[in-house]
């Protein structure tokens, strides 16, 4: 099968051609090596998991696709185009949204405002207009908090949408992150560990708000989770790393049988 | 009991995003224009207009301006009385090069040229954060004070150095100079007050105030999720500068008729300011009028109380005035850092319920 063929999964999802591709990607910091000629893709529609065991490299990997660092090797290919180095904000604008491992989010501002700024890559009225509060401004503003109030009820945060985000609880907090990037209305949404912290009810929650994603909205998403369990539930690939090398890459089965990824997790005994 | 939003439903999304979403509020609002624009002219004289209306409105556009750098966007400024000494020198200019021209738009400009003075001096932010920031725009406090002192194109090659208004008239009615009316001058700078508090409230409902904000409490994220820095952190420069210049024309044009730059915009001039926006509530439009309100009016009060009414000698009441505001700046620092606004936001929750306890 060819990577740049569509197929349908066993559920009845279409997964579409290689929208990122990663090529022999390196990552050095001084003299120690984050990521070691890694390569893997990312198709259109499907979940793709990234795990591995601690420092493995799997954040510095997606801080190389969100931009924060600038591989020293390698080449990032997004949508048949090989990208330039760009500034994380550039990067977010080719509609690359992403969440992070401790929650980033404004917290002297609203639910509604965190999840509106979301929006920025659809509002760009001009200072002036905005200024008076007229015109494309107001239309847009309208328009888009439509948009974000279909993602405020998608996640059930309708209850706290004018609570400052600073005095919600953890979980909610990482939901409204989800929002947050899900405004952006993104062709890749990265998670960096989404579920890191949650108690059983609130994975489960977390588990449904993606897969229902990945299903309604069609988004194709990456994401690094440790919870095992999930990982193999609910993505369709995995790229499995250890000392930042790749050590294996397939559907869950293939990787749970690979024999390198259980040394990684299970250790090897040493003569 | 008094103050309630129960019963206030809002069927569409521009509804739900007025300044004020409670009609009480809006009332309330509405009201208080409706009394400063058509009662207030009439009361007046002219100790009130000097004493307390022209200090306070003039002060709340700054006030306005330097809380759209701080207090939104999270950049520490310490050059307001410089930048204000921009907007006068710049006013200044304009109205002696372009006598025909009305003084109006002389404000406006002078607001515009401040705008873009501040951006300049709002460059190293891009590089540098909070006290090192301070300290650079401290440099353009002191830098542009100097610079107004020592060159004469300035203030026009005048022999004493300082810049005098001349006399100008907005609809044939004098607004600046030795012959106005209390009541034109206040107006005057009531419009500039409605209108810079109508914009910078706009601004900062918006995208372009969400980004300041985003900027403010988390740089990183505000650049992943797309925010671009740079534009984030000029235009707030920008904007503030522009109210900041308003205001500094104003006080030099319509309030003291006469600088010397120094005197006038010193570096206490920037302490005063940011003390407003400190006291007052620093993110919050109605925190900078509630500070320029109260840093206004304490010396009034503490005056008609200690000298007129205790019979106190007025040097001490002036010192006393020093130890109170500071007292005051570290109460709020450690008991409620978003100020007044933000004691006013907590009144109204508990009026809700009075004179009920739950």
């Amino acid at each position: 099968m060819s990577t740049q063929e569509s197929y349908v999964t066993e559920d009845g999802r279409t997964i579409g051609p290689t929208v990122m591709e990663m090529k022999n990607i390196t990552l050095r910091f001084g003299g120690v090596k984050a990521i070691t000629d890694i390569s893997f893709d990312i198709r259109e529609g499907e979940i793709r998991a990234i795990i591995g065991p601690n420092g493995a490299g799997k954040s510095s990997m997606l801080n190389v696709i969100s931009g924060f660092y600038v591989p020293q090797e390698g080449e990032v290919w997004y949508k048949g185009k090989k990208r330039p180095p760009m500034k994380p904000y550039q990067v977010a604008e080719q509609g690359i949204a992403r969440t992070f491992q401790n929650i980033a989010l404004f917290e002297g501002m609203t639910v509604l405002d965190n999840v509106m700024t979301g929006r920025i890559r659809q509002m760009n009225a001009g200072l002036l207009s905005q200024a008076i509060w007229k015109g494309k401004a107001e239309k847009e503003e309208i328009a888009n908090r439509e948009a974000v109030e279909k993602i405020i009820d998608f996640l059930e945060i309708q209850a706290i949408r004018k609570t400052p985000v600073g005095r919600l609880p953890y979980g909610l907090k990482k939901r409204v992150e989800l929002a947050r990037a899900l405004a952006a209305e993104p062709s890749i949404l990265l998670l960096d560990e989404p579920m890191a912290g949650m108690n059983v009810e609130e994975k489960e929650d977390m588990s449904r708000f993606i897969l229902d994603m990945n299903d309604e909205f069609g988004t194709t998403i990456a994401l690094i989770e440790h919870d095992m369990g999930v990982v193999m539930d609910l993505s369709d690939r995995v790229v499995v790393m250890d000392y930042g090398k790749k050590i294996g890459d397939g559907t869950p089965d293939e990787v749970r049988s690979n024999q390198a990824v259980i040394d990684a997790y299970l250790g090897v005994a040493h003569d | 009991m008094f103050y309630r939003e129960a019963g206030d439903f809002k069927t569409s999304y521009s509804k739900d995003n007025q300044t004020f979403p409670i009609k009480i509020d809006r009332v309330g609002y509405y009201l208080v224009l409706l009394v400063a624009f058509l009662v207030v002219p009439f009361m007046l004289n002219d100790y009130w207009v000097n004493a307390i209306f022209l200090p306070f409105l003039i002060y709340s556009i700054a006030a306005i301006g330097l809380n759209i750098l701080v207090g939104y966007c999270g950049q520490v400024s310490l050059g307001t009385g410089g930048f204000m000494a921009v907007g006068a020198y710049a006013c200044y200019k304009l109205m002696t090069t372009f006598p025909d021209i009305n003084i109006f738009f002389h404000v406006i400009i002078a607001g515009g040229i401040t705008g873009l003075v501040c951006v300049v001096f709002g460059l190293p932010s891009l590089r540098i954060k909070g006290f090192y920031l301070a300290v650079a725009t401290l440099a353009a406090q002191f830098f542009l004070v100097w610079l107004f002192n020592r060159v004469p194109w300035f203030y026009n090659y005048s022999a004493s150095g300082q810049i005098n208004a001349p006399e100008r008239t907005v609809f044939g009615i004098e607004v600046t100079g030795a012959n106005t009316e209390a009541w034109a001058t206040y107006l005057f700078c009531l419009v500039f007050v409605v209108a810079s508090a109508w914009i910078a409230r706009n601004l900062t409902r918006g995208m372009t105030g969400r980004k300041w904000m985003a900027i403010r409490d988390m740089d990183i994220a505000a650049e992943i999720i797309g925010v671009n820095p740079l534009k984030a952190k000029i235009s707030a420069f920008a904007v503030s500068g522009f109210f900041v210049g308003i205001s500094g024309a104003l006080f030099f044009a319509v309030y003291l008729g006469a600088v010397e730059v120094g005197e006038a915009f010193g570096i206490t001039k920037s302490f005063l300011v940011l003390f407003m926006i400190i006291i007052g509530g620093l993110g919050s439009i109605f925190g900078s009028f509630a500070g320029a309100a109260f840093l206004v009016l304490l010396p009034v009060v503490l005056k008609v109380v200690g000298v007129d009414m205790l019979g106190w000698p007025t040097d001490m009441v002036a010192h006393l005035q020093l130890v109170i505001v500071g007292g005051l700046i570290i109460l709020f620092l450690i008991l409620e850092p978003h100020g007044l606004a933000q004691l006013w936001r907590v009144t109204k929750q508990k009026l809700r319920l009075w004179p009920f306890p739950h």
